[in-house]
């Protein structure tokens, strides 16, 4: 059942993904179309994870694989809060085509199956993983939403006479929202490290590759917050910072987790 | 019952001419309903781009001649800058002014209020209603199906656009007018529209910063304490007629340490330019110059009219299904009295029966009306469907004619 859920959810992300992509091109009815591959896409993840959560007992998405899956469902979700607006499809297109890649990696990785069982509690595990993944989604937001700063404020500086060809939000909109999304992902990544770190300590578990750049992550993102919040950072510069978070976001999600889940 | 349009707009009568027919609103309202008198029904539009009579009769040619009259009684020599038109062509006509393709400005958005007013000031009837109703509807759904409206279209609006691409709502926004011509207080009245308040006028000569700062809600500044003001501001318009920078990119910069990061966008409406092009430069400041606004309303009408091909076959469907509602109006009397006629044979072929019906316990019955009844409807449905396509054609007037003649229908009263 989950296999079958799988196809449809990767289908819907990938047309998502390139109607936007069309939609750059010439604003309407791919926009449209690729908003609804979203919705549908989304639903039917959200029923894939349903499906996964039923058929095992404890939290199902404990291996690099599967966190990987509800890595990916929590972008679209934290996605969906803004992407339906027709100004915010620019962004859908920095969003989609990763969501589908990393779901494509999660199946390779056998993420969208039914999962292993892990040697940790299932509290652990929803506090632990749950909250670093919400964080890194929320992060991800936020550099989507930084990144279309830069593309925008390039284009103001340009004075492209086609300015008003496409709706983009405006700038302090993109910098405000790319603010409060990392200002609501940060407390999360702050409990769901206390929390992995306790584990750790009680296991007597060394500090592997993985745990190290998330903390390097959580001071990135935490800099950007103080600076923002300071008034010291601002625009294109905040938003060179958040990329910068998001490039260790995806490090630690992509190159290192073997180390941690081994 | 016909359409008829009669009137003139900017593509046929120059302003001088226009503005003799032009009619206000109360007399928009008398003129409709004087025209209306003798059971017609009547709509004036009259914008500053066109006065148009709309009208609804059952003898077109009469009421043509009737609306040629009243506006030719505000002027003898408009009626050389007349169009006439009737039926699907007013229809069509209507469907365009709305979405605001016959606009001076493609796809400008006031037209759609105006259409509106017209209609509540007018005496309508069926069809008068129905052809304006279905105006507003195709111009509402020209602008949210097409990005015709949605550029700016004068370097005012550019202007104020641009404060929402940099800022996004402008409730708050702070804007400091150097210069207090007019070119800069109608900028500032377009950013005032959209929320941002001006917080000064600076100009050489103070008594018309005064002047212009009493008119706008805010305060005179002299010209050399810009920079002491520069560290509040969001927006800043110059368009002076000094000779060199009244602002330079040094005095911006130290304004910038004040600005805690905050943008700045700088509107020179000026020429020779007010401002230093070296302020693009610095971070979070945006300085957009005449020539940069004026490539940007030029990409607008470009855009509009790329959008306004869309356009138009939006408003070629709806007047298209409009004229598929107006010509079955001419069938719809036949197909009413075929059924009618249907109707009573049944029934009182129903009644000869009744002695045997009486027979029947009420469920029967009540079958045998509904087995005849549905009898009835089966036979009658696909006449009816071919008379309605015949209707859209230009012999459904044959076809009604045809049916009546077959059946005997209105036999009776002659």
């Amino acid at each position: 059942m989950a296999e079958l859920l799988f196809w449809p959810a990767l289908l819907l992300y990938g047309e998502a993904a390139v109607g936007y992509l069309g939609d750059a091109r010439r604003p309407g009815a791919a926009g449209r179309a690729a908003t609804w591959g979203v919705r549908l896409g989304w639903l039917a993840q959200t029923a894939l994870l349903a499906v996964q959560a039923a058929g095992r007992d404890g939290f199902p998405w404990a291996g690099w694989a599967g966190s990987l899956n509800l890595f990916v469902w929590l972008v679209v979700t934290a996605y969906l809060i803004w992407g339906c607006r027709r100004s915010y499809r620019l962004l859908g297109l920095t969003v989609m085509p990763l969501a589908a890649a990393l779901l494509v990696v999660a199946r390779a990785g056998g993420g969208t199956g039914t999962g292993a069982a892990s040697r940790y509690s299932s509290l652990f595990l929803v506090l632990h993983v749950g909250l670093v993944l919400a964080a890194f989604a929320g992060f991800t937001l936020a550099a989507a939403l930084s990144g279309l700063y830069l593309w925008q404020e390039r284009r103001l500086k340009q004075r492209a006479a086609t300015i008003f060809s496409r709706p983009v939000p405006a700038l302090a909109t993109l910098d405000a929202l790319a603010f409060r999304t990392a200002a609501w992902s940060l407390p999360a990544l702050t409990l769901g490290i206390a929390v992995g770190a306790a584990r750790l300590v009680a296991d007597g578990d060394p500090v592997d590759a993985l745990v190290a750049v998330t903390g390097v992550t959580w001071l990135v993102w935490a800099a950007y917050l103080a600076l923002r919040w300071r008034g010291g950072l601002a625009g294109r510069h905040a938003a060179y910072l958040a990329l910068a978070g998001f490039t260790l976001v995806i490090v630690a999600r992509l190159a290192l987790p073997a180390t941690h889940f081994a | 019952m016909h359409l008829v349009l009669v009137g003139t707009s900017h593509h046929r009568a120059p302003i001088e001419l226009r503005e003799r027919v032009a009619v206000d609103r109360s007399d928009a309202r008398v003129l409709a309903a004087r025209l209306a008198e003798g059971g017609r029904e009547a709509v004036c539009l009259s914008t500053c781009n066109r006065t148009e009579l709309y009208l609804a009769a059952e003898d077109g040619d009469e009421a043509e001649l009737d609306a040629v009259a009243a506006l030719a009684a505000f002027e003898p020599a408009v009626e050389q800058a007349l169009y006439r038109l009737r039926d699907h062509a007013a229809a069509l006509h209507l469907f365009r002014v709305a979405a605001g393709l016959d606009s001076l400005v493609p796809g400008e958005g006031e037209i759609l209020g105006q259409v509106r007013a017209a209609h509540e000031l007018g005496t309508t009837g069926p069809l008068l209603d129905r052809v304006f109703r279905q105006a507003l509807h195709t111009g509402r759904k020209v602008r949210a199906q097409t990005a015709i409206g949605e550029s700016p279209a004068s370097v005012s609006a550019a202007a104020a656009a641009l404060a929402e691409q940099v800022f996004g709502e402008l409730d708050g926004r702070s804007v400091l007018l150097v210069g207090a011509g007019k070119v800069s207080e109608q900028t500032a009245r377009s950013l005032l529209a959209r929320g941002a308040g001006v917080s000064f006028v600076a100009n050489r000569t103070l008594d018309r910063a005064e002047g212009l700062a009493r008119r706008l809600g805010s305060d005179a500044l002299p010209l050399e304490r810009i920079e002491d003001e520069l560290h509040h501001a969001d927006v800043l318009v110059a368009s002076t007629s000094a000779s060199g920078f009244v602002l330079d990119a040094a005095a911006v910069r130290r304004a910038l340490g004040r600005r805690r990061g905050r943008r700045l966008l700088l509107i020179d409406l000026a020429v020779p330019r007010d401002l230093d092009p070296a302020i693009h430069e610095l971070d979070g400041c945006y300085l957009y110059d005449i020539d940069d606004l004026e490539a940007i309303v030029a990409e607008t009408f470009s855009g509009r009219r790329r959008e306004a091909e869309r356009a138009e076959a939006i408003v070629a469907a709806e007047a298209e299904k409009f004229h598929e509602w107006h010509a079955s109006l001419e069938v719809v009397p036949a197909i009413a009295s075929l059924r009618a006629r249907a109707e009573e044979i049944r029934e009182a072929e129903l009644r000869k029966a009744d002695a045997l019906l009486a027979r029947l316990d009420d469920s029967q019955r009540r079958a045998v009306e509904s087995i005849t009844a549905q009898i009835v409807n089966k036979l009658l449905h696909l006449p009816t469907v071919r008379l309605k396509q015949a209707a859209a054609a230009a012999d459904g007037v044959l076809y009604a004619e045809a049916v009546r003649h077959l059946f005997g229908l209105g036999e009776d009263e002659r």
